[in-house]
């Protein structure tokens, strides 16, 4: 029955002289998420809004999923469209619509015509009341309200007429690509994606960073984090994940400092081959899923110490949400089954019985003055030799 | 260097046996029940596959049914067992370490009433024939037990405890997982008083999805697959004749100078068994030389995570499991090597070794080679 799709957007609708910006990224956008799909379409941007329009076959559970992750979407409104053929032709489709749409025909109604064609022969208020007394006159258990109505049925005369009332609300956010793009730490836990997801929502562009440690994590804990890319690029377009082998540094860590300030330490060098990861591909920050005492490496003054390190910003979407909020949010983009397998990331293998929870940046700096010796070496090689892996 | 450490997980398909069933797939497709000349051709692989269990056995071909492998035997017999001979009582006894699909199907009859009985094993993994006797009651219709068991290797006593139940009851249905066991031992279910046996393909060189459940003749199991009839209504669904030909193909392979191929793995195992009695802090679990399987071994190495170990050797061509392969990839630890009482601190250090008849002592060696070269580099990062 469905044949287009109106693509209702929010935010980017008040972006004064850079609207067109914003506009042309949320067309790519759903051009690139229709182009995974059957079926043709044709996406268009006409007088402010956005049109997806298919030719040919397609299903329509499937479009509406695609559309429903793309950012800066707001609402989809799937639609009849039929050529203009007279205004008999139009009340009858429209009844059959409202017959089809509509099983429970107890609620209220109300008619919006809207005549962006002017040469139509009858204005915007005598559609409304000729199509609604005709409504009423078929259906006689749907009733009219015109303040607060159930159904909003939109009836626009354009070059062809399109007929729609149903909206499905679409994720929100600002179409990727219009704010820049950062760097995740992606670990393969449930809070990581969940803080790319949010991030990407805002219209940034991501690629993330994985640190591997063989033979001290596995393969398959490796294969999880593609997982999770894949599915977090289901939402913010294609990531580049780097793969950085870990393995030498961890254990020169290990074997230099103290095994309480292991974590921390580990967790400095991570943001800093990140952040230099992310400065070679472009990226002007760093996303993050730490939530404020979450774990040991988590609290104030643990947070304090990994971000001296860096220079960029680093963005903590989840920093203020409790485990629960998290997990919700995972459940809710697809991430939480794949989060939770059960294999061990290096982040857990190291860990001291009795980590330290309000480290010391003086003592941090004094224990990593031990690494003098060969880490700047050794992040080099770790950086020359990360593996990078395209996830669309 | 590569050594495939790892044949009680799976192990490689023969090569005869993936010949006969590209055949079985390329030329003689037909289905098995069909009448023209197609079926007549698809069943004779059928027929042959059974004939080879037949002679091997020493049972009839009414007795040989086809499964899809280990886990569905182990299901059919249990299930089905149990539930056509419920009228006769409800206690069923069964091992402590049994393998999940032993122990899954057990738990669901327990789950619709049946009181379970279950008999704990020695440091060793034997059970003990006394607990047996103390167990068998005027309730008892089944008893169920692996031959070999997967993770330690430790040979049960079948014979005894085939003599001791159906010295008490012959009515008492005895069900033997022998799906470790095949292929590496000659068993003759009548002569031992073994009433149901489970076969999987893929342990003995044959395809994955393949396997046989020996029911001795009058013994009642019910069908769990319900359908068109075949294979007398005991298991419904057209034949995987592939499969089943590849089954056959693999079987009479493995039974081959089988004596000859035994004592070689015995070396084999012996030669690692040498060597890591010498190796500081390691283990070995359960019983070695002929008391044991010939196939497997299983060795807990001190302050090292297995995962840990099972990794690095990966990366040096060796591939081995943590425990048992179908207990190591869900959390929570080795039910048979806690039932023998392994230390606490080893139970998450444990690696299984199993071989296989290609396995050589240049591989042994340099297994032996490359753990000596691990173990102290990794013992360096342990947990702290």
């Amino acid at each position: 029955m469905f044949k287009a799709f109106l693509i209702k957007y929010g935010e980017i609708g008040i972006k004064g002289k850079n609207r067109y910006i914003f506009e042309d990224a949320l067309v790519d956008q759903i051009r690139f998420s229709l182009k995974k799909i059957d079926g043709k379409f044709v996406v268009s941007k006409e007088n402010g809004r956005v049109y997806a329009e298919a030719r040919g076959e397609f299903d329509y559970d499937e479009v509406i999923e695609s559309l429903s992750r793309v950012f800066g979407i707001v609402g989809i409104c799937p639609m009849i469209q039929i050529e203009d053929t007279g205004f008999e032709d139009l009340s009858k489709v429209v009844l059959d619509y409202m017959d089809t749409t509509y099983s429970n025909k107890n609620i209220t109604f109300k008619v919006n015509a809207r005549r962006a064609r002017k040469n139509y022969p009858m204005d915007s208020m005598e559609i409304n009341s000729e199509i609604g007394h005709r409504i009423l006159e078929k259906f006689s258990e749907f009733k009219v309200d015109v303040k607060k109505p159930e159904i909003l049925l939109q009836i626009e005369i354009r070059e062809k007429i399109n007929i729609y009332s149903i909206e499905v609300p679409g994720p929100g956010g600002m179409p990727v690509g219009t704010n820049g793009k950062a760097m995740l730490l992606l670990s393969g836990g449930i809070d990581s994606p969940v803080a790319g997801y949010m991030i990407a929502k805002r219209g940034v562009k991501i690629d993330a960073t994985y640190f591997h440690a063989p033979p001290y994590t596995s393969e398959r804990a490796k294969q999880k984090v593609v997982d999770l890319a894949k599915i977090v690029a289901r939402y913010s377009g294609p990531i580049e994940l780097n793969v950085v082998n870990f393995t030498d540094i961890q254990l020169y860590i290990y074997e230099m400092c103290p095994h309480d300030e292991l974590t921390i330490i580990m967790r400095r060098y991570m943001m800093k081959i990140s952040e230099e990861l992310g400065r070679q591909s472009g990226s002007q920050g760093l996303i993050t899923g730490e939530s404020i005492g979450q774990v040991a490496s988590q609290t104030m003054q643990s947070l304090a110490c990994t971000n001296e390190i860096c220079t960029m910003p680093v963005f903590r979407p989840v920093i203020g949400f409790d485990k629960q909020e998290i997990i919700s949010v995972s459940e809710k983009i697809g991430t939480y089954e794949t989060s939770i397998q059960p294999f061990e990331d290096c982040c857990t293998i190291f860990v001291a019985k009795h980590p330290v929870t309000k480290p010391n940046i003086k003592i941090i700096k004094n224990s990593e003055r031990k690494l003098e010796e060969k880490i700047d070496e050794m992040i080099r090689i770790a950086i020359e030799t990360t593996e990078k892996i395209k996830i669309e | 260097m590569e050594a495939y450490l790892d044949n009680s997980a799976t192990t490689q398909c023969l090569k005869e046996a993936v010949e006969v069933m590209v055949k079985a797939m390329e030329v003689d497709y037909g289905n098995p029940s069909s009448m023209h000349m197609y079926g007549i051709k698809a069943e004779r692989y059928i027929k042959e596959a059974k004939e080879t269990f037949v002679k091997l056995l020493k049972c009839q071909d009414k007795e040989i049914i086809f499964t899809s492998g280990g886990t569905e035997s182990n299901n059919m017999a249990i299930i089905g067992a149990v539930m056509a001979n419920k009228r006769e009582g409800n206690h069923i006894i069964v091992s402590s370490v049994e393998h999940s699909s032993v122990k899954q199907p057990i738990r669901f009859l327990e789950e619709q009433g049946f009181r379970i009985s279950y008999l704990p094993v020695d440091k060793n993994g034997l059970i003990s024939l006394d607990d047996l006797k103390n167990e068998l009651c005027d309730e008892t219709i089944f008893v169920s037990t692996m031959y070999v068991n997967n993770e330690i290797g430790t040979v049960e006593p079948i014979e005894e405890m085939a003599k001791i139940i159906h010295g008490y009851n012959p009515d008492i249905i005895f069900h033997v997982d022998a799906i470790q066991a095949f292929g590496k031992y000659k068993i003759y279910p009548k002569k031992v008083g073994i009433d149901l046996l489970s076969v999987s393909g893929h342990k003995i060189h044959g395809p994955k999805g393949s396997g046989i459940l020996y029911i001795r003749d009058k013994v009642k199991v019910k069908p769990l697959i319900l359908g068109g009839g075949q294979q007398k209504g005991m298991r419904s669904g057209t034949e995987n004749v592939p499969a089943i030909a590849g089954l056959g193909v693999a079987t009479k392979l493995v039974y081959t100078n089988l004596d000859e191929k035994i004592d070689r793995l015995y070396n084999i195992k012996e030669k690692l068994v040498e060597a890591i009695k010498e190796i500081p802090g390691a283990v070995i679990n359960g019983l070695t030389g002929r008391d044991s399987a010939p196939h497997i071994l299983s060795v807990s190495f001190d302050g090292i995570r297995s995962e840990v170990l099972l990794h690095a050797l990966e990366d040096k061509g060796i591939y081995v499991s943590s425990g048992s392969a179908c207990a190591s990839n869900k959390p929570g630890l080795s039910s048979t090597l806690v039932a023998i009482g392994v230390d606490k601190s080893l139970l998450d250090s444990t690696i299984r070794f199993s071989f296989s008849f290609d396995t050589t002592l240049e591989e042994i060696d340099y297994c032996i080679h490359t753990l000596n070269e691990l173990l102290p580099i990794l013992r360096k990062f342990k947990r702290s």
